[in-house]
């Protein structure tokens, strides 16, 4: 295997102005400009081997995209060296220059100029383009009068119509609809089949599992775990975890408290990641420090993406929890659950029945996960039950 | 050769393999400012060909579609200049025959120049989005805009031609010959100072400015609505007109002008209108322009190059 990019060293700073002096008289009225150093690299070193999918993973912020740019050579390194080996086509944004005064003929052979394919290798291609788009009508119109949504088709199929031997993604090529989205990894696949080498930056650890060689995940500039795709994406879900412990936030007058809270399935502690349809049982601890006449103990279930999932309390369930003094425990059932994969995140809470005071939040504090089994596709969770009757 | 971190580089097999396999490129981006290897890049360049002409293409059409004239607007501009220095001319009665003729030949070359540095200045920060997002050689922005004023110099010059045979004004063959060497001498003096302004915008945006100012003295320091030969005899009736004269002919641009008009400009007092020098002074003059341009363009081509790896930081 020879190396398609390497990758050796590779630093990037960032001078942050204040205020950047973008004319003579600022630059020297201002004398010494007060500028900050950002590293958004740090010593970076990996290596891509010819017919090799990388993914690169990270949290926002996390240098992904400049190491991106560092390897398509928009950006220079500040220090250490990339080599590349064949021609290189990066896909960091789509139609790249696109103008709306052309027509879609015209625009496809300019974006492709960009792309790296010459006149004649457009013209071959021009036809696969044009149906990809589903834009056959519209090629001699002006792009100015075309939908945002026929705008991306076509930038996305001249980037799809590439020939490089080496395919830099980033993930604004996750737009459009589910349909379009599975073309575009339909598309992806092929390149992998036809041995190109292809780096992508992604947040979709699903995908990096499913389809890459090998994942780099970088946290500050920093590569922080490299390798199998399976290691680095758990090296991941770990770090967002204890990302978000340190924000795991508590409020709360405290005339009740939430001791502590288990996650339930069956009657034994969560160990390992529930499968689709495996029960779930919520159990709170509270403690009273003063007497609170019938408090309500609600909860919350947010998904990886803090979108609200579902939620419930004991005043929704007809249930009086009455005078409290003392320890208290509340259990909730929530029977079979109807997620096929990712992690969620559990948000506890008392307060008054008038939701006038709060006496103690515990934000999104304890989480579980679930995994689909291997194999499956299934969106949600349903119970299924099977009956056959002679007729 | 040593490279920054102290591993050997083998330029040679570097070099062999990419001429050798022209779609398998081997690239290297490290930390120095990268220095100009003129060869090299040229061959880059070339191969990016493609942009530069979609861009020129772009430029074009976008300038003319959506108005009714098109291209006839590239035209009309050196007619409506035409037509007003005509008339300041014959109001300060002047008796400069086929002023039209002598008028254009400089007119045309300046617009080359005066229309590729304005938009020159602009050709980089107009295009930070795709500087920013895409990899190409950053000298096709410059070149680019070089390109679209060089087509409107084609057609400009081409109907120019047709007047000048139609009104049985004719051309001279013993002068032509200098037409091609001025035409050099204007498009090499042309890019490297484009290539300067490009890149000296994008850190100080004073340069965009400063070029309308700078162009607007350059105009007039230059014989283009006046006939050179009468500067130069004013000009010997000071004290010190010989040195004022010299200094007139520091600017290049000049030379170029001298050039295209002696070219083209054959009318019986020609010689009393032109700038006082023989063919053979006027050959040397442009040579030492083309040189001294193409010494100039190797020197901003470098800083444009060191300087185009951050101009998407920069933007």
């Amino acid at each position: 295997m020879t190396a398609a990019i390497e990758v050796a060293g590779v630093s990037k700073r960032f001078r942050i102005y204040r205020e950047k002096p973008t004319s003579l008289k600022q630059r020297v009225l201002a004398g010494r400009i007060r500028a900050e150093d950002f590293w958004a690299l740090r010593d970076v070193s990996f290596t891509v081997d010819e017919g090799e999918f990388l993914a690169l993973i990270g949290h926002n912020g996390s240098g992904k995209s400049t190491l991106l740019k560092v390897i398509a050579g928009i950006l220079r390194p500040t220090e250490g060296i990339v080599r590349e080996r064949g021609r290189i086509a990066g896909l960091l944004e789509l139609g790249a220059g696109f103008h709306p005064e052309l027509t879609g003929r015209e625009n496809v052979f300019l974006n492709a100029a960009f792309l790296g394919l010459s006149h004649k290798e457009t013209e071959r291609v021009y036809d696969d383009i044009v149906s990809f788009a589903e834009l056959g009508d519209f090629m001699e119109t002006a792009v100015k009068f075309y939908s945002s949504g026929m705008l991306v088709r076509l930038g996305f199929a001249c980037a799809v119509h590439v020939e490089p031997e080496i395919i830099l993604v980033d993930e604004v090529l996750a737009v459009g609809d589910e349909a379009f989205q599975a073309r575009c990894l339909d598309r992806v696949r092929t390149f992998q089949r036809e041995g190109r080498t292809i780096v992508l930056v992604t947040h979709a650890l699903d995908l990096v599992r499913q389809l890459c060689d090998q994942a780099v995940m970088l946290d500050h500039g920093v590569v922080k775990a490299i390798g199998q795709p399976d290691d680095v994406v758990r090296e991941m879900r770990m770090t967002i975890l204890k990302h978000d412990l340190e924000y795991a936030r508590e409020e709360g007058t405290k005339e009740v408290e939430i001791l502590g809270a288990q996650l339930l399935s069956g009657a034994d502690p969560l160990t390992a990641p529930l499968r689709p349809g495996e029960t779930l049982t919520i159990q709170v601890d509270l403690k009273a420090n003063e007497p609170v006449d019938d408090p309500v103990v609600s909860f919350a279930l947010h998904d990886g993406t803090n979108n609200f999932m579902f939620g419930g309390d004991t005043a929704r369930q007809g249930l009086f929890l009455g005078r409290l003094d003392g320890k208290r425990r509340v259990r909730f059932d929530l029977g079979p659950v109807p997620f096929t994969g990712g992690k969620f995140w559990v948000t506890l809470g008392v307060h008054s029945r008038d939701n006038q005071r709060v006496y103690h939040v515990q934000d999104q504090r304890y989480s579980f996960e679930v995994r689909q089994t291997e194999g499956r596709r299934d969106q949600t969770f349903m119970q299924v039950a099977v009956e056959v009757e002679e007729l | 050769m040593l490279d920054s971190r102290g591993l050997r580089v083998d330029t040679r097999s570097r070099l062999r393999s990419f001429a050798i396999a022209t779609p398998i490129g081997f690239t290297e981006r490290t930390s120095e400012p990268p220095r100009l290897r003129v060869r090299q890049r040229a061959r880059e360049l070339y191969g990016y060909r493609e942009i530069l002409l979609n861009l020129i293409r772009k430029e074009l059409k976008v300038k003319y579609t959506a108005s009714v004239l098109g291209a006839v607007w590239s035209l009309l501009n050196p007619i409506v200049f035409l037509a007003v220095f005509t008339f300041v001319v014959k109001v300060l009665n002047n008796d400069m025959e086929d002023f039209p003729f002598f008028l254009l030949g400089g007119l045309l070359a300046w617009n080359l120049f005066s229309v590729s540095l304005n938009a020159g200045a602009q050709s980089v920060i107009s295009n930070a989005n795709l500087v920013k997002k895409v990899y190409f050689p950053r000298e096709i922005l410059p070149l680019a805009t070089v390109g679209v004023a060089l087509v409107d110099f084609v057609l400009q010059s081409a109907l120019f031609f047709v007047i000048m045979v139609v009104l049985g004004y004719g051309f001279r063959i013993e002068l032509l010959w200098l037409y091609p060497m001025s035409f050099v001498a204007l498009l090499l003096f042309t890019v490297a100072v484009t290539f300067w302004v490009s890149a000296m915008n994008v850190r100080y945006r004073d340069v965009q400015h400063l070029i309308g100012l700078a162009l607007l003295v350059w105009f007039w320091m230059t014989p283009i609505v006046y006939p050179a030969g009468v500067v130069y005899r004013s000009l010997l009736t000071y004290t010190h007109g010989q040195l004022f004269w010299r200094l007139y002919l520091l600017n290049p641009v000049a030379w170029i002008v001298f050039g295209f008009q002696k070219a083209l400009y054959h009318s019986a007092r020609a010689d009393y209108f032109l700038a006082p020098f023989t063919l053979g002074q006027l050959a040397v003059g442009l040579g030492i322009v083309i040189v001294a341009a193409t010494v100039l363009l190797y020197l901003t081509w470098r800083v444009f190059f060191s300087l185009s790896g951050d101009f998407a930081e920069e933007l």
